[in-house]
């Protein structure tokens, strides 16, 4: 049930969409796809269903080559953004395709339904057509169709994207233990980075129709491979300042409004180099003048929001910086203050091409926050 | 602003009325006419007075024409029959041929299609006559000419363009995703096609056929030039009452009458799905 991607190409009108891409997803787990919009999610899905082809590259399931398998042949379950529901068939029909197409008896079929309606909550709709269906029931609609199968694989295409915000909650809450209880391989796209991070046993960042970056969750967010990345996961956005590394009696360093950033000893190498310091705003904190390294910053604005209050602050220099705390902490919501930076979690870039570069003897490793 | 609405709605109203009384005060005079005899019809001036009459149905019924000098056999029952065999087959025969047509050219983007679909297109801007003539000859050779066969295939000239540009677009109004999900549930090509595409497109594929059967009923020159007496519909065998001995105007409005009925009919009952039909997208989700 595993499932490979190899090298797989694919244009429209001469259109590269998909270059050259590679995946590997183990059985059993999932894989969150993430990436803008255009980056080639959506083709990809549709290459792995079957209802288009690679012009070349070679798909997998379970070890088995699926060029030139029908989409009905495959064994796969899929859930679309915009539903794609049947709209003359009843919620009860249109969750029961996939086993009447399995030729299942009539009482396999009607129990089957029941009890992943029962799961979804919507048997009380089942009888409805989808166009009386709230966007909800139709996203569950859509996600029951999709699992009534028990297909070994399961592509799940941003299925929270076009539900309002408490329901998205709530799905966030359910979907990972539902998909968990289908030991089905699992591919879900999205573009929020907080479902993300919530639903993938890997993330693989995808953009320009190649794969960026594939890694756990943790390691997605703590060691992005590049400055589109870093910027992609986290909100607010991560502190992106161009500095040059400089090598000093306490080893390599960046200056930020003059006061010293120390980098970790395998920096040296990268001293005088074009860089850029990543610092994430909740590794910003807000600390008295005489603290050393305390960097002198006007603060700008402040925004509370529920869970943690950001505030946007400008350096000396006019470089603007948003840091992030836990809300209900004291800290300047105006004025000039100084602000502290844990060097441990300070990321380098490399400016010219954006790419990490990495801290030899950081360790990824712990949670997320 | 009371005042204008009310003038709008005057004008408004006054517009209609002259455009339903241009386009119906002909049928409305066929109708009386068809319950005249001839004196009274070409009486001068033309009067709405009259002594109705039921001869000319009964002599079109009956199949004899009563004229001042002999009686003549017509066959206008034949040619009602011949209109609705000629109609319904053709419909049909284009439905079967047209509608997977318009599926492919819809959904199986190949190469090639958008020519080919054009093509089809341009038999209805060619003038009927530029395809009658060399079709007469060949029709006579291959012995085709004058049989319902024959007329049948040449219909097709009219209602398979027709069928298959209205249905194209219903097919083009599915989204792929819908036919995507069905595949991927597990079911094939052909069940896909038949479970999913025709239903949603059938709105589109009624309006088409009605529209393609009012066209087939009242097409005059292909079976004026490739059909003979027996297989004549009604369109032609009217002209069967201009005589020798003057022009039944009568019995041509009471022919007229029943000739339009079963159109007419069908266009009132059918409406509210042609207008539908032709105006709404084929899916709402």
């Amino acid at each position: 049930m595993s499932l490979v991607l190899k090298d797989i190409r694919k244009s429209f009108k001469g259109d590269l969409v998909l270059d050259g891409l590679s995946l590997e997803v183990p059985t059993g787990k999932t894989l969150v796809l993430f990436g803008p919009s255009g980056a080639g999610k959506t083709v990809l899905l549709r290459l792995i269903a079957g209802v288009i082809e690679p012009d070349e590259g070679e798909i997998s399931i379970s070890g088995r080559n699926m060029s030139g398998v029908e989409p009905e042949d495959r064994g796969i379950g899929m859930a679309f953004q915009n539903f794609a529901l049947f709209p003359h068939m009843s919620a009860h029909d249109n969750i029961a395709s996939p086993l009447t197409a399995q030729k299942q008896t009539k009482s396999t079929i009607q129990s089957g339904v029941q009890s992943l309606a029962r799961l979804l909550k919507i048997e009380h709709v089942l009888g409805h057509k989808p166009k009386e269906l709230s966007n909800g029931q139709k996203q569950r609609t859509a996600l029951a169709r999709a699992l009534a199968g028990k297909p070994d694989v399961l592509l799940l295409d941003d299925p929270l994207r076009n539900v309002d915000a408490k329901l998205r909650f709530e799905m966030r809450l359910e979907l990972p233990r539902l998909i968990k209880d289908q030991q089905a391989t699992v591919i879900y796209v999205t573009q929020d980075y907080k479902e993300a991070m919530a639903f993938g046993d890997e993330i693989a960042v995808i953009n320009g129709g190649q794969v960026q970056q594939v890694g756990s969750p943790a390691q997605i967010y703590l060691s992005p491979a590049n400055t589109d990345i870093a910027r992609l996961f986290g909100d607010p956005v991560i502190n992106l300042l161009d500095v040059t590394p400089k090598a000093g009696a306490s080893g390599p360093h960046v200056l930020v409004s003059d006061q010293i950033v120390p980098l970790p000893e395998n920096h040296l190498g990268d001293v005088d180099r074009a860089c850029v310091l990543g610092l994430r705003p909740e590794a910003l904190r807000f600390v008295g003048a005489d603290s050393q390294g305390a960097i002198p910053v006007t603060v700008e604005t402040e925004a509370p929001l529920n869970e943690k209050t950001v505030t946007l602050a400008v350096t000396a220099r006019g470089r603007e910086i948003m840091l992030s705390r836990p809300a209900g902490t004291p800290g300047p919501s105006t004025g000039p203050a100084h602000i502290g930076i844990n060097a441990r979690a300070a990321l380098l870039f490399d400016r010219a091409t954006g790419a990490l570069i990495p801290a030899q003897d950081t360790k990824i490793e712990g949670k997320v926050a | 602003m009371q005042s204008v609405s009310t003038l709008e709605r005057i004008l408004r109203g006054t517009a209609i009325s002259l455009v339903i009384f241009f386009f119906m005060f002909p049928i409305f005079w066929i109708f009386l006419m068809s319950f005249q005899t001839n004196e009274t019809i070409l009486r001068v001036p033309p009067s709405m007075v009259f002594e109705p009459t039921l001869t000319n149905y009964r002599s079109l019924i009956s199949g004899t024409l009563e004229g001042s000098t002999a009686t003549l056999e017509i066959r206008f029952m034949s040619n009602l029959y011949n209109s609705l065999f000629l109609s319904v087959t053709s419909v049909t025969v284009g439905l079967l041929l047209g509608v997977p047509a318009a599926y492919a050219f819809a959904k199986l983007k190949f190469r090639g299609s958008e020519d080919i679909a054009f093509t089809l297109l341009s038999f209805r801007f060619a003038p009927p006559l530029l395809v009658l003539l060399p079709l007469t000859i060949y029709f006579q050779k291959i012995g085709l000419a004058d049989t319902y066969l024959g007329l049948i295939w040449v219909y097709q000239l009219i209602v398979l363009p027709l069928i298959l540009w209205i249905v194209r677009g219903y097919f083009e109004d599915i989204p792929s995703d819908i036919e995507y999900a069905h595949r991927i549930a597990g079911h094939g090509f052909w069940s896909t096609f038949t479970k999913i595409a025709l239903p949603l497109a059938g709105p589109g594929i009624a309006a088409a056929g009605l529209l393609a059967f009012i066209f087939a009923w009242n097409n005059f020159i292909f079976a004026l030039v490739l059909a003979s007496a027996d297989k004549q519909p009604v369109t032609v065998g009217a002209l069967a009452f201009i005589t020798a001995s003057g022009i039944n105007y009568g019995q041509i409005a009471a022919g007229i009458m029943l000739s339009i009925a079963p159109t007419f009919a069908l266009a009132l009952y059918a409406q509210r799905y042609l207008v539908e039909g032709l105006s709404l997208g084929a899916v709402k989700g």
